[in-house]
């Protein structure tokens, strides 16, 4: 069976939640796989991953270098393409480090790429099966790719149930002196902290979100006299930030905001796995989409197909006659 | 500056509701309002935006159809100066690997800076670039919402990271960028535009053209396959309200005062 590595991911000298979902993951492709996590970094940091993975993972190599402090993925492209074994399967997370990496590893280990991979149905043969979604998931796809040259998977953060075993007693081994040169011509400088809002929607109880089904910047304010109604704050989708109706400190998902309310109102959201990943907790969740087929309903508590153009006014009128 | 970016037509999500088709082989198609990606209409716009301030030319390449001509048109409406058709029968069901393997041959036809991609698709792969870049052995960035000229040479791009924060770094050039949604705010273009390029010449290269083997791409050179489509099902399903407005209404206000949401 090929060699199944698990690319580990993480800050502070803390795992990230998706090191576990890749050991679960690793082990739907061959369940009696003895996994290797490979993670690179430098210092006690490392360290400290290194040996918190050891009992999730059969065997870790540890790639140790100043260079790698910060996760720059074409410096980590050069170090895995030296150490990794060809024909091996490697899986990564469909984040945005991992985008930055997957598809180039890819190409540098002559291996076939499959992104955003939801599911793993096994191997038969070379060929693994494989689950995906097209259209910000209003459709799911079986795919299989042929692993006999490797393959390169990432896997999207969150649907995974996390390996929580512990009981893989695997060792560390320092594989940091087989990652040859690591010079590239992109540089990290810094990071850009995101700019604080006004209103801080990670604290909010009750949230009214909107999203492209709002159609216009003068309909913003319809949502806003719900999210008034109901003593509520307003959100949105990715969308509405791009076109600049609402403020980046409103957005809610994996390149937004993290929020954790009681009730999110989803208003015009079709519901793409990045928007979702931003709402953690469980929160009531009330979907209100023209598209009787939109995803967020597959997720929400309750929903109504209904244009929110006419249905927020006469909601909120209601609400305030309470 | 030498620009190319590449682009992609695809169903129009805001004008369409994708379903599966009755084969479960395909979307259905009938019907279908079809429009350039919008991630790469960003691309084609922040292009267009550096050579207005440095200078250069920029040009718009896709792999497709005859269809696919129409987009090239439209981003040359908005500004670009150039289009490239990559078309043979050969490229049909390319996996990502084979659209980046096309894409390579068209680049090394010519003499580019920068290559600019959407960050992703209509399939959510948000593949092409990275793999462009490592076929070329060129410096790669994804999910760019920033770019400065610092000179002829390097860039300083900024990278949407998690968390709304932004991950800056320099680059060299040439490189390939993928470009993410909100970069810039896409110019307007109208009919009148449109037909400004209507009779510009668009040369079609074909497998031949490019000294690409047919077998290494489309569906012969494809490790990766799509094998059917199907409707996805995640957790347990929304329960969803029905009747008269005013009965939905009431409905959930009541479910509303339960969950907490009405203060």
């Amino acid at each position: 069976m090929t060699q199944i590595f698990a690319y580990i991911t993480h800050n502070g000298g803390a795992a990230d939640d998706t090191a576990l979902e890749l050991a679960a993951a690793a082990k739907k492709i061959d369940a009696g796989a003895a996994v290797t996590a490979v993670i690179a970094g430098s210092g006690s940091d490392l360290d400290a991953v290194c040996n918190e993975m050891a009992a999730s993972y059969s065997e870790v190599w540890k790639i140790d270098n100043e260079a790698m402090a910060y996760p720059n993925a074409e410096i980590i492209r050069k170090a895995l393409v030296s150490i990794l074994p060809a024909d091996g399967i490697v899986l990564l997370p469909h984040d945005t480090f991992g985008m930055d990496l997957g598809p180039g590893l890819s190409i540098k280990l002559d291996a076939a790429f499959v992104a955003d991979v939801v599911d793993l149905e096994g191997v038969e043969g070379s060929t693994l099966k494989l689950v995906r979604q097209e259209f910000a998931g209003q459709v799911s796809t079986h795919v299989t790719c042929d692993i006999s040259a490797g393959a390169v998977l990432n896997i999207r953060p969150g649907v995974s149930q996390p390996d929580e075993s512990k009981s893989a007693g695997g060792q560390v081994v320092d594989k940091s002196g087989d990652a040859g040169d690591l010079s590239v011509v992109r540089k990290f400088l810094e990071i850009v902290e995101a700019e604080v809002g006004d209103v801080d929607i990670t604290k909010s109880e009750v949230l009214v979100s909107v999203g492209r089904g709002i159609e216009d910047e003068d309909n913003i304010e319809i949502a806003q006299e719900l999210a008034e109604a109901m003593g509520a704050d307003l959100s949105c989708s990715r969308p509405i930030v791009d076109a600049k109706w609402l403020e980046k400190s409103r957005q809610v998902g994996t390149s937004g905001q993290t929020v954790k309310p009681k009730v999110y109102m989803a208003m015009g959201i079709s519901g793409s796995f990045q928007h979702l990943g931003g709402i953690k907790g469980s929160p009531f969740m009330v979907a209100v989409n023209k598209n009787a087929k939109a995803p967020i309903y597959q997720v929400a508590d309750v929903g109504i197909v209904a244009d929110i153009l006419e249905f927020i006014p006469e909601l909120t009128e209601k609400i305030k006659d309470l | 500056m030498e620009i190319l970016v590449c682009v992609k037509r695809v169903p129009d999500t805001s004008e369409n509701e994708i379903e599966v088709g009755s084969d479960g082989q395909d979307i259905d198609r009938d019907d279908l309002v079809y429009s350039v990606n919008e991630w790469d209409n960003y691309a084609v716009e922040e292009a267009i935006q550096i050579v207005d301030k440095v200078g250069g030319k920029v040009t718009v390449v896709t792999v497709g159809d005859d269809e696919s001509e129409e987009v090239l048109r439209r981003e040359m409406a908005m500004g670009a100066n150039e289009g490239i058709l990559l078309s043979d029968d050969a490229f049909e069901s390319s996996d990502g690997k084979g659209i980046a393997a096309i894409l390579k041959a068209a680049v090394e036809k010519g003499s580019y800076d920068l290559i600019m991609t959407g960050a992703q698709a209509d399939a959510g792969a948000g593949q092409v670039g990275g793999m462009l870049a490592a076929m070329l052995d060129q410096p790669y960035a994804s999910l760019v919402n920033s770019i400065e000229v610092i000179d002829d040479k390097k860039l300083k791009v900024g990278r949407e990271i998690e968390g709304g924060n932004q991950e800056m770094n320099e680059i060299q050039m040439p490189c390939v960028l993928s470009i993410q949604t909100g970069i810039n705010e896409p110019r307007y273009v109208g009919i009148r535009g449109i037909r400004k390029v209507a009779s510009v010449d668009i040369p079609v290269l074909g497998a031949s053209d490019l000294g690409i083997d047919s077998g290494s791409v489309g569906n012969a050179g494809a490790s990766v396959k799509v094998q059917d489509y199907f409707v996805p099902v995640f957790g347990d399903g929304a329960e969803m309200l029905e009747g008269s407005t005013e009965e939905i209404i009431d409905k959930l206000i009541e479910l509303l005062k339960a969950q907490g949401g009405l203060k």
